[in-house]
């Protein structure tokens, strides 16, 4: 219990006054943007991570990165969860609604990638009646729309995008410059063709009204632009364009070794053998731990909540008065109802409305408990009403109160008779589990995201994360073995009567 | 313990039509009547159990008179003030299954009198012995004999100290001889002078043990009397014909 509010503790955001920079992004798979780096999962890199550093750096400030789905950022942005955003947002009339943005630190087109062996698909008209695959939410995928006869497959994570390429599903990708060259270009089965298409724009975004921020940071970025630091860190990425030279007005072309790009091509490439592969899953073990913690952590939190809660709602239900029985049942209903996802969703980014800020960690805690309390509820009043009348009138008599008799007689007795039941659930409840991260949290499957998609390793490291849920439902399913042994002595027993 | 005038209705049918009896203290009354004659819901009245309609029932100096009405908080903290005073056996025996004979018998008065858990772990164990259950302390309920687990039942009763002890057809469900191991329980209790009240189809043991014998029928008290002259010669017919029929 004592490492489970230790744990706790360490999710709760820290309140400070020093005020770094808190920026945030999706870091799951999101090269050459902001990424792990492969070579060293703990270390964040990427193009844009860099530029967020030197940015901080020119306002004298240090940086605390917030880690957030690609759904979530524009959400947690207006929460205040933190002060901006960079992970290569288009600046559009569409965002522009929602947030505001800097002015454009990164310009590229659109690239069009198909299979090695593909002729002919070098042109968006050439794509008419093809299956085609992009980004959702992109300017990539507008550009789509506007053939209607384009079968359009978007997707959230582009290593998915160009899997599915290699696989046959798609016929082509379309998709930013930046993400073609590394997911495109590098893979032998895989070509860029035609020429560039369109113009797209990334620009920092901020929460509406902070224009205070906004200035400071367009500063800093014409800053990096006038004396070349923005030139060094994208040439050292392989991502300097004509168009960045165009909008910098900076034609010169200093020799820049693209060492990020080298680096990030040698930590990715194919790994030959079983030891170099071996080494790698090993490598994984801390990330591994850390996520298999987290779920332990959130599930076990949850599990507590939902067994408390749910145990009073059966009891309101049964025993209560009948307001106050209505009151639960609308209560069981309603959450039985609806998604758990949305009421995630909805504890951590509506209820702020009204005032009512969660950490991710009790959010995540919060909803999971409270959705499952209402499965629980419904095995407890089953188990309740399993128990004999004569067990209450025997406590009665011997001058219990109501309470007493609940506390002492019935309520053992209902717990003992839906143990089996209740260790199902929470087995399910560690797998569901895997929903808290849409709320910035990184548990075990998200460090399958993360991992499988950086390293197009879907097969082993998913074994390696199927074992790690397996060793942790390992208790409750020997849990759940042990109730219903002794269920069913507890019957056979039953016999003198 | 007086009972005056006590009435029952459920569902608009009157299962007690005002029943009134004084019982003095150390009796051994049996209640005994057809199925459905009310005599059950008499003795649930009693420790209120059932909440009956209207009527006065007064155990040890506790009164609680009904005149109709909703069941009062006040009420129901005069009923628990009864309570302390009467102890009840029921006919399905009704022990925890959770909880080990021992723990049955402690519960009570550790959490509702607060007694300290050696102390009642003495009496417990004292009780057992009395009615022979010593070495059946740590065994669960349901590795008990019917007769086994009404005795220990007994004992958890008078554990809280009654001054008075109702039994609801303790041995209906008991093959005669294991009835009869709870039978001698109440006849050494009643040599020690306890109160008790059995409503029971056990006739033999109605007119041995019994001080009085109560026939109801209909819900009304027929007839009650010394057992010789009840059994031998009983004053109304509605008596005579039901001892003909079980007899």
């Amino acid at each position: 219990m004592v490492l489970l509010l230790a744990l706790a503790v360490t999710f709760l955001p820290v309140a400070s006054h020093a005020a770094p920079l808190r920026w945030a992004s999706d870091a799951e798979a999101n090269v050459p943007f902001v990424f792990h780096d492969p070579a060293d999962q703990s270390r964040l890199t990427g193009y844009e991570y860099e530029i967020a550093q030197a940015i901080a750096r020119r306002l004298g400030r240090q940086t605390q990165f917030v880690q957030n789905d690609w759904d979530g950022l524009i959400p947690g942005l207006q929460r205040g969860l933190y002060d901006m955003v960079i992970d290569g947002i288009e600046i559009t009339p569409e965002h522009e609604q929602g947030v505001l943005f800097s002015r454009p630190y990164y310009m590229t087109t659109e690239r069009i990638t198909v299979r090695r062996d593909q002729q002919g698909l070098d042109t968006l008209a050439a794509l008419h009646g093809h299956v085609v695959g992009t980004l959702k939410d992109t300017t990539a995928e507008r550009m789509l729309q506007a053939d209607p006869s384009i079968r359009i497959r978007s997707y959230e994570e582009e290593t998915n995008a160009y899997t599915d390429l290699k696989n046959g599903r798609l016929d082509a990708v379309l998709l930013d410059g930046t993400i073609a060259l590394y997911y495109g270009s590098p893979d032998p089965d895989l070509k860029l063709v035609g020429a560039p298409i369109g113009q797209v724009a990334y620009g920092v975004a901020f929460a509406q009204g902070n224009s205070v921020l906004r200035d400071q940071v367009n500063a800093a970025l014409d800053g990096m632009m006038r004396d070349g630091e923005l030139h060094r860190i994208l040439a050292r990425w392989k991502l300097w364009t004509p168009a960045m030279a165009a909008l910098t007005g900076d034609a010169s072309t200093p020799e820049i070794a693209p060492d990020a790009w080298d680096h990030y091509r040698a930590a990715t490439a194919p790994t030959a053998g079983w030891r170099a592969r071996f080494d790698r899953y090993v490598s994984f073990l801390p990330l591994l731990l850390h996520g298999a913690l987290l779920t332990f952590a959130v599930s076990a939190c949850a599990m507590v909540l939902a067994v408390g809660l749910g145990l009073a709602l059966a009891l309101m239900r049964r025993y209560g008065p009948r307001w106050l029985g209505a009151l639960a049942t609308l209560y069981v209903e309603i959450v039985r109802g609806t998604p758990l996802l949305i009421q995630i969703l909805f504890i951590f980014y509506a209820l702020p409305g009204i005032g009512l800020r969660l950490s991710p960690f009790v959010a995540g805690v919060l909803a999971l408990g409270m959705n499952y309390a209402a499965y629980e509820a419904e095995n407890y009043r089953a188990g309740l009403q399993s128990v004999a009348r004569g067990q209450i009138e025997a406590a009665i008599a011997l001058n219990m109160t109501h309470f007493q008799a609940l506390r002492f007689v019935v309520v053992p007795q209902a717990v003992r008779m839906v143990i089996p039941v209740m260790t199902n659930d929470f087995i399910s409840l560690l797998k569901d589990s895997s929903l808290v991260s849409v709320i910035t949290l990184t548990e075990l499957s998200q460090t399958y995201v993360r991992l499988s998609s950086t390293y197009y390793d879907y097969f082993g490291t998913g074994l390696l994360i199927g074992v790690a849920y397996l060793l942790l439902g390992l208790p409750f399913v020997r849990l759940a073995r042990m109730a219903e042994a002794r269920f069913h002595t507890g019957r056979q027993r039953q016999g003198h009567i | 313990m007086r009972a005056d005038q006590v009435r029952k209705i459920f569902d608009g049918y009157a299962v007690l039509r005002g029943i009134s009896l004084d019982v003095a203290r150390g009796e051994l009354i049996s209640i005994i009547g057809p199925s459905g004659c009310g005599k059950s819901t008499f003795l649930r009245c009693l420790n209120f159990l059932e909440i009956p309609d209207s009527g006065t029932v007064d155990i040890a100096g506790v009164t609680i008179t009904r005149t109709g009405g909703r069941w009062t908080r006040q009420e129901e903290d005069a009923a628990h003030r009864l309570r302390a005073h009467v102890g009840m056996v029921f006919q399905s025996f009704n022990l925890f299954p959770h909880r080990t004979v021992l723990d049955n018998v402690m519960l009570a008065p550790v959490r509702v009198k607060r007694m300290p858990a050696d102390e009642a772990r003495a009496e417990a164990l004292a009780l057992l012995d009395k009615v022979g259950l010593s070495a059946m302390a740590t065994r669960y309920p349901d590795t008990l004999s019917g007769g086994q687990q009404q005795r220990a039942a007994i004992a958890r009763a008078l554990a809280m100290r009654p001054d008075v002890m109702l039994y609801d057809e303790p041995t209906s469900a008991l093959d005669p001889e294991l009835a009869e191991e709870v039978l001698s329980v109440m006849r050494t209790l009643d040599n020690e002078g306890m109160t008790q009240l059995v409503v029971t189809h056990d006739m033999r043991f109605a007119r041995a043990a019994s001080d009085r014998v109560v026939f109801m029928d209909g819900g009304e008290i027929v007839e009650a009397d010394d057992p010789d002259r009840l059994f031998v010669a009983p004053e109304d017919p509605r008596t005579r014909r039901f001892l003909r029929s079980v007899l």
